[in-house]
């Protein structure tokens, strides 16, 4: 048997018994070093099932336990989920190097094992929910990747952050109840969860003209449900109060990964349960075109009158919320192609901006409310580097990841001329709006102050692990910011071949 | 109408529990009712779920010793096991969410939600002002 295709089910089972395993040990760092070579390995096998399936130009069924459909569950894998698995593997292997001081600081001692159970676990229920082919299956992980999320946020133990994982906490259950009512009346007309077999009972009851009221109500709740989950404007009101006081790699880990994995499950779900052209005749692109719009703008506008840079940062990942919905919304293969660019380039700035900023506060003269970032750039040019990186990339500068996907959503947008008028609209409004908001942090952050004899202070002391973190980063954005046609060729052929 | 509720009472009396549900989740400002309406609006689906797989005078499909296994004389297992695993999703959530109240409630003495948003700010102007 091929061992190849053992790989999305060993990636699964390897984060999750990691986090059994995490339970037996004491020390925080042995935890931590658990889960990152976890990761690294989920990393590589990722990149071997990627080069396998995209070579191969395949994407196969794994069938857990060896139970033919319809009676067992499966696993579903080809190039975009190798690449997604890829994506996600690296992204949280460096958030996590990147913030170890952090961990240590933020995260009681006793706790940190915790912590990093926390932490394989959701690692694993996102790879879950890339490469699941059931529909009940992905609901179940829905909730594992919720609570974790919550753990997340509160492992600073602060007021705030048992406030923010209460307000997180509700918002990801009204969508997860949205979610199963969906699946349940889903279930109810076709007697099917896994997805090719869904994908069948559908075109026969849209051919039959009977159960169309019936299934756009199932795609709206499915769609909202995600919505209200990966924080699409106006159900975003959970994310600022969540990232500001949780601890940085938890920041980086749910915006730059955990919203995603529902995303992609929603792109999944469009194009392997049903077809991208019922969606946009059922009027849900429209939706979510129109939505991803609003938060575009609305995202752009609330960080630019955000002083804490953490709550900035988070209103920042709305407005990229809705570029990636717009995208979808868009309601073409092309469109959606444009969407999964938008999440790798936000999945890579977003994370090493958080990863940056943690750090910048960390090293700061001043943990004061609104000057927290004064000078620290000179403290950590390093820090300060990649906080330019991270902004250039978020505001779609050329040679960074971000330009790249905001050259396909605009060109994704041709599809229509009243899409492409708004969408060109408002891609430039919200661009000039993005570089509005980092304006004052990237002044602050480079002004220098004098302290006393004239100096702004020493240097903060180098800390390894944040510099290789960061160093990496900004080499994996300006390699997809000049290499995009590659991932562009990638995303192409897995979309093909789930649709 | 009236014939279209009772013939699906069932999924008709999910749908008003979902909705009672979703408005004390939204509405409630103690805590734990928001979280007894979140267990509402779960066990509306359950009862939907239950509904779809029940076939009037079939019975539960266990196969007595010495009797055929017929699927003619059975309900539809699936919707019940997906139940099943949904009640385990639910009680994990329900406990994680308890423990919050509890933690919150430790700190702040009150389940009202208003009233904890309302000490938060005092905390953050006292932080901005010393």
């Amino acid at each position: 048997m091929n061992l190849i295709l053992n790989i999305p089910f060993f990636s699964i089972f390897l984060a999750m018994f990691g986090g059994i395993v995490t339970v037996l040990i004491k020390k925080g760092d042995n935890a931590r070093r658990l889960h990152m070579t976890i990761t690294s390995i989920t990393a590589v096998l990722s990149f071997i099932l990627l080069l396998y399936t995209y070579y191969g130009r395949q994407r196969f069924t794994f069938m857990m336990g060896h139970f033919p459909a319809p009676w067992g569950n499966e696993l579903k894998a080809g190039p975009l989920e190798a690449m997604f698995a890829l994506l996600f593997s690296v992204v949280m292997f460096l958030s996590i190097g990147g913030g170890k001081l952090l961990i240590k600081k933020d995260v009681l001692p006793e706790k940190q094992g915790f912590y990093f159970i926390i932490m394989n676990m959701i690692f694993g229920s996102m790879l879950a929910l890339i490469y699941t082919n059931d529909l009940f299956t992905a609901y179940v992980f829905i909730e594992i990747n919720t609570i974790c999320s919550c753990a997340l946020i509160m492992a600073k133990d602060s007021g705030n952050s048992i406030i923010a994982t209460i307000h997180y906490l509700i918002m990801s259950l009204l969508g997860s109840g949205f979610i199963l009512f969906s699946i349940a009346l889903l279930y109810s007309i076709t007697g099917q969860l896994l997805m090719p077999q869904l994908k069948e009972s559908v075109t026969l009851l849209l051919q039959s003209g009977r159960y169309n009221f019936q299934l756009t109500i199932i795609v709206a709740l499915f769609t909202i449900g995600i919505a209200i989950k990966s924080a699409l404007f106006p159900f975003h009101t959970m994310l600022p109060g969540a990232y500001d006081s949780a601890n940085t790699s938890s920041s980086a880990v749910l915006s730059g990964l955990v919203l995603k994995s529902y995303i992609i499950l929603l792109i999944k779900v469009y194009y392997c349960v049903f077809t991208i052209d019922m969606i946009r005749s059922m009027r849900i692109s429209n939706l979510l075109f129109f939505l991803g719009l609003c938060g575009m703008v609305a995202g752009s506008l609330m960080a630019l009158k955000e002083r804490r840079i953490k709550r900035e940062l988070a209103y920042s990942s709305v407005a990229q919320i809705g570029y990636i919905y717009m995208g979808i919304g868009l309601g073409s293969d092309l469109g959606i192609e444009a969407a999964v660019l938008h999440i790798i380039a936000h999945a890579l700035a977003k994370s090493l901006l958080f990863i940056v900023v943690g750090r910048m506060k960390d090293v700061s003269l001043s943990q004061d409310y609104n000057h927290c970032l004064k000078c620290a750039a000179h403290k950590d040019p390093v820090a300060g580097i990649g906080f330019l990186v991270g902004t250039f990339s978020i505001i779609g500068v050329p040679l960074f990841a971000g330009f790249a996907s905001k050259l396909y959503l605009s060109i994704a947008s041709f599809i229509s001329p009243v899409k492409m008028a708004a969408a060109l609209i408002i891609i430039a409004a919200s661009m000039i709006l993005n570089a509005m908001y980092f304006i004052p942090p990237t002044v602050d952050i480079w002004s220098p102050v004098h302290v006393g004899d004239g100096n702004y202070g020493p240097r903060a002391k180098m800390s390894k692990s944040f510099v290789m973190a960061c160093v990496a980063f900004i080499a994996i954005n300006f390699f997809v910011g000049i290499n995009y046609k590659y991932i562009v060729h990638i995303v192409e052929l897995g979309i093909q071949l789930m649709g | 109408m009236l014939k279209f509720l009772t013939e699906n009472h069932y999924e008709a009396g999910a749908i008003i529990l979902f909705g009672i549900g979703f408005l004390n989740l939204l509405l409630q400002d103690n805590l734990i009712k928001k979280f007894i309406g979140l267990n509402i609006m779960d066990t509306a689906v359950y009862l939907f779920l239950v509904a779809q797989g029940y076939i009037v005078g079939h019975t539960a499909p266990i196969a007595q010793a010495g009797e055929a296994a017929l699927a003619t004389k059975f309900v539809n297992p699936i919707p019940s096991g997906l139940v099943l695993t949904g009640i385990v999703v639910s009680v994990s959530v329900t406990a994680f969410s308890l423990a919050l109240v509890l933690r919150l409630y430790k700190k702040y003495k009150t389940l009202s939600l208003d009233a904890v948003l309302e000490l938060l700010k005092e905390d953050k102007e006292d932080e901005s002002n010393p």
